[in-house]
C-alpha cells in the first residue's frame, strides 16, 4: 500500500505529505523499492538495470551516466557493471537492486526483508551498504525483517506488528527497558505478540518491523 | 496504517512530480516508450539465440511449403505473382505473430521474479508500461522479419527496395506486434500463469493464421470463414504487407486504421487488466 501497488481499505497513508492512494505518481518519485525477491533482470548487465531505473524515473539524459555509475560505485558493483546479472550472486543482486532504488535518490528507501535468503557474510555485507548509504544520504530507510537481531542492531525506531496491526513503536532500547535490564528484543517481541505462533501468525508473515528516521533530509 | 516519518515536513514535497497534463503524459509515454525498446535491443544483443532459432519456422514455410506450392500452381493470385512471392509476406506477419503471441510470458516472468511489481513502482503509468512494452515487441519483430526479408530475397523473391515502403512495413509489422503482444499480455493478466499462457497462445496461433489471408486469397475461404478473416487483425497486417513488399493492389488506409484501432484497444485492455498480475 505504501508504494501505491495496493489501494488501503481504511485509513490513509501519507508519504512526506503526499495521499498514498490519491498521489501515486508523485509518492512513487519520493521511494526507491526492494521487495523481498531478488528481482533484477538477469539477462541485462548490472550497469543496464541500473540505468532501466534511471531512464524510469526520468533522470536528465545529461546525468544518467554520472548517476548511474555513482550508484554501482556506493553499492560496491562498478568492476561486475558490465556482467549479465545471471552470474551475480544473492548478495550482489540485492546491492544492484539497492542501487536501482538509489538512482533516483529516494527520500524514503523501503526495503521489504532486505536480508532474506541471504548467507550471514552477505547479509552483514548489504548491512554495511545500507548503514553507509544511510549515513551519507541521510535518507529515510522504512524496512521490515523477521530477525529482530536486526532490528535491535540496525533500527532507530521499531513497530512491532502482529495479526496486521502494530503491537508498540518505539526505540529498540524503550521497548527492551519495558521488560526489565536484560531483555532481548526477541522477548519483547513474544510479549507483545502473545508468545505462542499460532496459526494467525505463521499465516500473515506479521512480525514486521519498521524504521522510520524522524530527521527526513533531502537529498541534493 | 500509519503515516511514514511523521516529523518530515510535508511543504517540502512541492517541486516533486511534474503536473498531470497532456503533454507531460505524451513525453512521458513516448520516453518509457523509447525505454522499453531499449531494453529489448539490449537483450537481443546479450543473446541472440532466439533470433535464430525463430528464423527456422519461417525458413521451412518458404523453401518447403512455399516451393512446391509455387510448382503446382493451385492457388491463383492476384496480378499473376509467383506464389513464393505472395506467400513472403504472410511468412512474415506470422513470424512476427510467434514473437508477439507469446510475450505474455516475459510479464508473467516478470511477475513471479517480481520485476514487474518494481516497474509499477516507478513513476510509470500502467498504459504507458504496457504500450512501451507492446512496442517492444514490435522491435523484435523487425529483427525477425528482417530475417524473413533477406531470406525471401535469398529464395529469388523480388521485394521491393523502396527505403519509404521498407519503412512503413516495419511500422506495419509493430502495430500487428503491438496488438498481439497486448492480446497475449491481455491473457496473461486472466491466465496469470506461464503455463496456462502457453497452452492458450499455442491454441489461437494457428487459428489466427489459418483463418487470416496470410497463405491463400480470402477469395479462396468458404464463406464463415471469411467472415472470421474480415476480423482477423491479422488479414490487415498481411495486406499491407503484400501491398507495400509486392505490390499488389491493396487498402492501405484500412488495413493501417484497422491496425491502429486494434493496437490501441489492446493496450486499453491489457492495461485493464495489468493489475491482477501485480496482487
Amino acid at each position: 500500500m505504501l508504494v501505491t501497488l495496493l489501494k488501503p481499505m481504511d485509513g490513509r497513508i501519507s508519504v512526506f505529505g503526499a495521499d498514498a492512494a490519491s498521489r501515486p505518481m508523485r509518492v512513487r518519485r519520493m521511494i526507491g523499492y526492494v521487495p523481498q525477491l531478488l528481482s533484477a533482470d538477469g539477462s541485462l548487465t548490472g550497469r543496464e538495470n541500473v540505468e532501466l531505473f534511471a531512464r524510469l524515473f526520468d533522470v536528465p539524459h545529461s546525468r544518467r551516466r554520472a548517476l548511474v555509475e555513482e550508484a554501482l560505485a556506493a553499492m560496491g558493483l562498478t568492476e561486475p557493471a558490465g556482467r549479465l546479472v545471471k552470474t551475480y550472486s544473492g548478495g550482489m543482486v540485492r546491492r544492484l537492486e539497492l542501487a536501482q532504488a538509489l538512482v533516483n535518490a529516494p527520500r524514503l528507501l523501503v526495503l521489504d526483508e532486505p536480508t532474506v535468503g541471504l548467507d550471514p557474510i552477505a547479509r552483514s555485507d548489504v548491512w554495511d551498504h545500507i548503514t553507509r548509504l544511510r549515513e551519507r544520504a541521510g535518507m529515510t530507510v522504512l524496512m521490515t525483517t523477521h530477525h529482530m537481531e536486526e532490528a535491535d542492531l540496525y533500527c532507530d525506531r521499531v513497530s512491532l506488528m502482529h495479526s496486521g496491526r502494530v503491537q508498540a513503536t518505539d526505540s529498540p532500547a524503550n521497548l527492551k527497558a519495558l521488560l526489565g535490564p536484560d531483555a532481548s528484543l526477541d522477548e519483547v517481541f513474544r510479549h507483545f505478540t502473545g508468545g505462542t505462533l499460532d496459526e494467525d501468525t505463521a499465516k500473515g508473515g506479521i512480525r514486521d518491523v519498521r524504521r522510520a528516521r524522524r530527521t527526513a533530509r533531502r537529498l541534493g | 496504517m500509519t503515516s511514514v516519518a511523521p516529523g518530515a515536513p510535508p511543504a517540502v514535497s512541492v517541486d516533486y512530480g511534474p503536473a498531470p497534463s497532456a503533454r507531460v503524459g505524451l513525453a512521458q509515454l513516448a520516453s518509457r516508450m523509447v525505454t522499453l525498446c531499449w531494453v529489448e535491443l539490449r537483450k537481443l544483443r546479450h543473446d541472440r539465440t532466439e533470433l535464430y532459432t525463430r528464423a527456422i519456422q519461417p525458413a521451412l514455410w518458404l523453401i518447403i511449403f512455399g516451393e512446391t506450392f509455387n510448382r503446382i500452381h493451385a492457388i491463383r493470385t492476384p496480378n499473376g505473382i509467383s506464389y513464393l512471392a505472395y506467400l513472403a509476406p504472410g511468412i512474415l506477419a506470422q513470424s512476427a505473430l510467434f514473437v508477439s503471441i507469446f510475450y505474455g510470458i516475459q510479464i508473467i516472468w516478470e511477475r513471479d521474479a517480481g520485476v514487474l511489481a518494481k516497474l509499477m513502482v516507478t513513476p510509470t503509468p500502467r498504459s504507458a508500461l504496457i504500450t512501451g512494452k507492446a512496442f517492444a515487441a514490435g522491435v523484435r519483430s523487425i529483427v525477425q522479419a528482417a530475417a524473413v526479408v533477406v531470406l525471401s530475397a535469398i529464395l529469388g523473391v523480388a521485394l521491393t527496395h523502396n527505403p519509404l515502403k521498407l519503412l512503413a512495413t516495419a511500422v506495419v509489422v509493430v502495430l500487428g506486434s503491438a496488438f498481439f503482444s497486448c492480446l497475449s499480455m491481455s491473457i496473461a493478466g486472466l491466465a496469470l500463469s506461464r503455463d496456462r499462457l502457453m497452452g492458450i497462445g499455442q491454441a489461437i496461433t494457428m487459428p489466427l493464421f489459418f483463418s487470416s489471408n496470410a497463405l491463400y486469397p480470402t477469395a479462396l475461404m468458404p464463406g464463415w470463414l471469411q467472415a472470421i478473416s474480415k476480423v482477423n487483425p491479422l488479414s490487415y497486417e498481411v495486406d499491407a504487407l503484400r501491398g507495400l513488399l509486392v505490390g499488389v493492389p491493396t487498402n492501405l488506409a484500412l488495413d493501417v486504421a484497422v491496425l491502429v484501432g486494434a493496437a490501441v484497444a489492446g493496450v486499453i485492455v491489457s492495461s485493464a487488466l495489468l493489475p491482477r498480475l501485480a496482487k
